[in-house]
């Protein structure tokens, strides 16, 4: 299972999301602190969930980071997040 | 340790109206959030000072802490957390972060 694979499980678990896009960006950032030869370390997620509806944009990206704590822990390095509710 | 990155902090972003923690400086930025940050806070004009946290490993830890924010770049206005390099840059393509500095009273008057 790939990291994209588990990132969109998660996110798919905990935010049951009207819309989810998860994208490797690892391979433009090669060569780049934080970067690793193995790759997957940087991702693009774009998600739509009704569970962000009222939250501000700190609180929307707080709660997916959190949802990736895993991932961030494992070499996960940088995450570009777009993050909104369906209101 | 915790407690004294804390500090530190607090003191950074209490000291500075607009307060960026970055990898890298403004001019010779080390990471491309970093610099799309500090590109767009040039853009709108506003004065800023900023920490490079790849020379302190005590600010660059504790900052993700202090902010419950996994990720650099950081931003505070007023000694408050603005965001990250998504959001400020969400903040500038939507006109709202000209809209925010200036009704923190951080903006020069632009013409």
């Amino acid at each position: 299972m790939t990291r994209a694979d588990r990132i969109r499980a998660v996110l798919t678990e905990t935010f049951a999301p009207e819309a989810l896009e998860v994208e490797d960006e690892s391979a433009r950032h090669a060569g780049h602190a934080g970067a690793r030869p193995e790759g997957e370390t940087h991702f693009r997620v774009a998600i739509v969930a009704t569970a962000f509806d009222g939250q501000s944009r700190v609180d929307a990206h707080r709660a997916v980071n959190a949802a990736l704590q895993a991932e961030f822990d494992a070499g996960l390095h940088a995450l570009t997040i777009s993050a909104r509710g369906k209101g | 340790m915790a407690d004294a990155a804390n500090e530190r902090i607090q003191g950074l972003i209490e000291n500075q109206d607009v307060f960026l923690f970055m990898k890298g400086t403004p001019v010779f930025p080390q990471c491309g959030f970093s610099a799309t940050v500090a590109k767009v806070l040039n853009h709108v004009g506003v004065e800023f000072e900023s920490f490079n946290v790849l020379e302190d490993a005590e600010i660059r830890e504790g900052i993700k802490s202090f902010s419950n924010w996994p990720t650099i770049p950081q931003l505070y206005v007023k000694g408050e957390f603005v965001g990250g390099c998504d959001i400020v840059r969400e903040m500038f393509e939507t006109g709202e972060l000209r809209e925010f500095l200036s009704n923190k009273g951080v903006l020069k008057s632009t013409a």
